[in-house]
């Protein structure tokens, strides 16, 4: 790639005070921001459906599969923005051969193969099994033949086999708790155990990426589920609705708690690095952080959440509420990743001088790319679910009648 | 066999084939690679030769003094301890091919001053001159053989190397001091700046000749030697270049 | 789905794989006789010595390639002016210096001086630490390298080095960073910016030889290191810091 000295000379410009100056170039852009809310969708669904399957919250029974579905649609894109932001992507089966293992970030690569093949494929295919067997049965091709191979040409439906499934089912799921934990909140290790950043460096920063992960996550899976319900012409489920803003509501609580306690205890300390962090909130990242993640991320959403716990709305305004508040959710964790990642590099390590970020429209690091990658795994999610339908289960069991599904 | 895997869940034993098939041939490939991919050791012995191959571009000014007999002139002046490719540039291509290939030889003015101009953040005690002041027509080598830069006079004043104390000085009530006031200057201080040091006052009383209640100084501030400032020595509060305590 | 990938993938690169085996075979060996294990190699940077005239930036990047824009720097000089109210502020010298001091920053000077900075070599290097490839790594002369072959330019190591030292290479596009010149120290030169630096402000040497200068240097003088309370443990070390620097 040829150099783009333009946008530094630029960007030098708008440094004020002192940075080191190899700091002038923002190693860590929008791609890297998008990578943790990426995974972060995936901890946080996948936490939502284990609430159905390891504490047995009935409630939401209907929206387990989708959860699954969008994790693994989320996972299966997670690794483009890495692979898109490597100097060299091409190197990159090197962090499989020959891994560094004081590095977390190298850790990546087993976490996510572990996670991927050994708690999300299996899940979906144990859950899955009983109802590809039996629609590969009366299907045509190429379902038929997509179906019968997912399904490794299995054909049993005997109730050993099905107690089986339901048994894996469950012990891969609580295998699969911490391992979504570990998927992401080596993340948060990543940034976490930067001495040399003061912005990264705390204790916290794991927990806190980790809860406001769940948090974006069960936003995400109320958002499809608001959204796709209509498309395919269901009434909303209120129960269902309701537990899972309930659930938001707690993890959103945590969450805020975490993050108030993590500013309390930097001002309370008020070590050398606070002036220059201080200056760099109020100058750089007042709008992403105070506005963004705090008022419009946070606050508005928990106001509004405590509102409908206090009085009883009706059934419409409470959709439009939690439907406000969940886009803003997602809006908040956007921005957090945003103030974690970039703020991080906003401020020089000398503590002198603050620098600047502007992502552009075009190119591999653009808007255009960022947006494309959000997008990406609703698309994987729509063919997913065509591959493994999420409702309409009875329907088509065989021969017509209901058949009782996992 | 038959019997035995029959034993387990079907869904069970068609997922186990698929996960040892898969691992056989993460196995396989990771075997059938070359020795240079897996092994580290190999990898950084190549990095290494890698580095030291890489071309060298100054030369070292042992080098130099193969032909160049200035190397023996610059031995005894002032910048005997400066590289012959600090001014001119890299030269190890010229060594290596001393006909075709000829270092920079800088004889412009901007080249000395770069290093001669005066600046506040420089250390006292290193020669620093005001460009715009100092014989700002000619080139610095009309006067100054850059290999024994001994000017054609020594400095006639002690401006030349401290000029930032020069400069407070003169923006002091101690203006019309002479340096020797209050530094005895060896001569040979001029030539040999940190072999020689000039003096400096050690006592109260030094101070006192010219301040003390009975000094025969007139116009100067009075104060009682014994009891001002208690135990302290003077300059510990005043800095004797610019003495007004702010 | 994966596994298709996943044989693409090692067909595109078992191709280059052979082709590097071959390559390294037939890497230039290094310097005759030269024992890695028998040096270990340190700098002394004597902060009041330095004249802020840049000519050790500017060797560091003839020597060693470094792409000439003012972002990217294997060594780089600073400019401190502390204030006698409020705080110090601090200029980068590019290759010369411009302008007066006493640009930015309110109130008048109370001292000024200038701080070289590079690569500090630790010994306890939090990029090695965090590179996940282990493509930097520490040779057993204390010098830190990286690979640029198997650099994945992940930035991981760019962004643990607490001292600025590191840069993503625009050209290979790898990480790179100061390596004391490591093709020079191996065959018994200086590194660049040592070799031309006018007042001997920096000073190189092998820690395990009781005759080098830098043993001198950490005999006389009270040492500093950049940034101790993290524990880096570098192997440059400052003589006469100010405690203004970080």
């Amino acid at each position: 790639m040829t150099p783009d000295y333009a946008r530094l000379y630029d960007l030098l410009r708008q440094v004020t005070g002192y940075i080191y100056p190899n700091e002038i170039e923002v190693h860590w852009g929008i791609l890297v921001v998008v990578y943790p809310y990426l995974t972060g969708l995936v901890a946080g669904a996948f936490i939502l459906a284990s609430l159905v399957k390891v504490f047995n919250v009935q409630a939401v029974q209907s929206v387990y599969r989708l959860s699954l579905l969008t994790a693994l649609a989320f996972l299966l894109v997670a690794p483009l923005p890495l692979l898109l932001h490597l100097g060299h992507p091409g190197r990159s089966f090197e962090i499989f051969l020959n891994p560094n293992f004081t590095s977390a970030m190298a850790m990546f690569g087993f976490v996510y193969a572990w996670y991927l093949m050994v708690v999300l494929l299996l899940e979906i295919w144990f859950t899955y099994r009983r109802d590809i067997v039996l629609w590969a049965r009366e299907e045509k091709p190429p379902m038929k033949w997509i179906h019968r191979t997912i399904a490794l040409f299995s054909n049993d439906v005997s109730e050993r086999g099905l107690a089986f499934d339901k048994k894996v089912v469950k012990a891969i799921t609580i295998i699969g708790i911490p391992s979504a934990f570990l998927l992401h909140g080596y993340v948060g290790f990543i940034f976490g155990s930067i001495k040399a950043n003061p912005w990264w460096s705390s204790v916290l920063m794991p927990i806190v990426i980790l809860f406001s992960a769940i948090v974006s996550g069960i936003a995400l899976v109320i958002i499809l589920y608001m959204v796709i319900t209509p498309m395919r012409g269901q009434k909303i489920d209120m129960k269902c609705l309701d537990t899972m803003a309930s659930f938001l509501f707690y993890t959103v609580i945590v969450d805020f708690s975490l993050e108030l306690l993590d500013f309390i205890h930097r001002l309370y300390q008020s070590e050398e690095s606070i002036k220059i962090l201080s200056e760099m909130v109020s100058n750089r990242l007042f709008i992403s952080l105070v506005i963004i993640q705090v008022l419009l991320g946070m606050l508005i959403p928990l106001v509004i959440m405590v509102a409908i716990r206090l009085f009883r709305f009706e059934e419409e305004l409470r959709k439009l509420l939690y439907f406000l508040s969940v886009i803003l959710i997602q809006l908040g964790i956007f921005a957090t990743r945003w103030n974690v990642v970039v703020g991080g590099q906003m401020f020089s390590k000398s503590f002198r001088g603050l620098t600047a970020y502007k992502m552009e429209l075009g190119g591999i690091e653009g808007l255009l790319m960022t947006l494309a990658l959000l997008v990406l795994p609703l698309l994987v999610l729509a063919i997913l679910l065509k591959i493994f339908p999420a409702w309409d289960l009875p329907k088509r069991a065989l021969g017509g009648e209901a058949v009782p599904s996992a | 066999m038959k019997n035995f895997l029959q034993r387990f869940p079907d869904a069970l034993v068609r997922l186990a084939a698929v996960f040892v098939v898969l691992i056989a041939v993460v196995l396989l490939v990771r075997s059938l690679l070359p020795a240079s991919w897996t092994d580290t050791r190999l990898q950084r012995q190549a990095t290494i030769e890698r580095e030291t191959a890489r071309p060298v571009r100054y030369a070292g000014s042992d080098v130099c003094a193969d032909c160049h007999e200035e190397y023996g002139v610059k031995r005894q002046g002032y910048h005997r301890n400066l590289s012959c490719e600090t001014c001119h540039g890299t030269a190890r291509d010229h060594a290596d091919n001393p006909m075709e290939v000829k270092p920079s030889l800088p004889r412009l003015r901007e080249f000395c001053v770069r290093c001669h101009a005066y600046d506040r953040s420089r250390p006292t005690g290193f020669p620093q001159i005001n460009p715009a002041a100092h014989n700002p027509l000619k080139a610095c080598i009309t006067c100054h053989n850059p290999h024994d830069p001994k000017p054609p006079t020594t400095p006639q004043e002690c401006r030349g190397c401290h000029a930032e104390i020069a400069r407070t000085k003169a923006l002091s009530p101690h203006v019309l001091l002479e340096c020797t006031t209050c530094h005895a200057v060896p001569v040979a201080h001029r030539t040999s700046p940190r072999a020689v040091l000039a003096s400096i006052p050690k006592e109260r009383e030094f101070c006192g000749k010219c301040h003390a209640k009975d000094s025969a100084v007139r116009e100067t501030p009075k104060i009682d030697v014994v009891t001002h400032g208690e135990k302290y020595l003077c300059w510990q509060c005043h800095y004797p270049h610019m003495p007004e305590i702010k | 789905m994966e596994r298709r990938g996943f044989l693409e993938k090692l067909f595109a690169v078992a191709l280059p794989g052979g082709v590097l085996g071959l390559l390294i075979r037939r890497a230039p060996a290094r310097a005759e006789g030269y024992e890695a294990s028998a040096h270990y190699y340190g700098m002394g940077i004597q902060v009041d010595k330095c004249i802020g005239c840049g000519r050790c930036v500017e060797a560091c990047k003839d020597e060693n390639n470094v792409p000439r824009e003012p972002f990217f720097f294997r060594t780089w000089v600073e400019r401190y002016s502390v204030r006698w109210r409020g705080e110090a502020t601090v200029r980068n010298i590019d290759r010369a210096l411009e302008g007066p001091a006493e640009v930015g920053g309110e109130g008048e000077v109370l001292r000024s001086f200038f701080v070289p900075k590079l690569c500090n070599q630790c010994d306890h290097p939090p990029c090695v630490q965090v590179c996940p490839v282990g493509a930097t790594f520490a040779t057993e002369d204390g010098v830190i390298l990286v690979d640029e072959k198997r650099c994945i330019g992940c930035r991981y190591c760019i962004q643990a080095c607490p001292y600025g030292a590191r840069y993503l290479n625009p050209v290979t596009e790898a990480a790179d960073k100061c390596t004391f010149c490591y093709h020079r120290i191996t065959k018994g030169l200086l590194p660049a910016c040592v070799e031309v630096c006018p007042t001997q402000a920096r000073i190189f040497g092998d820690m395990r030889s009781t005759a080098s200068p830098l043993t001198r240097f950490r005999r006389m003088n009270k040492l500093h290191v950049l940034k101790g309370h993290l524990n880096t443990e570098p192997k440059v070390t400052y003589a006469d810091l100010d405690g203004e620097v970080r």
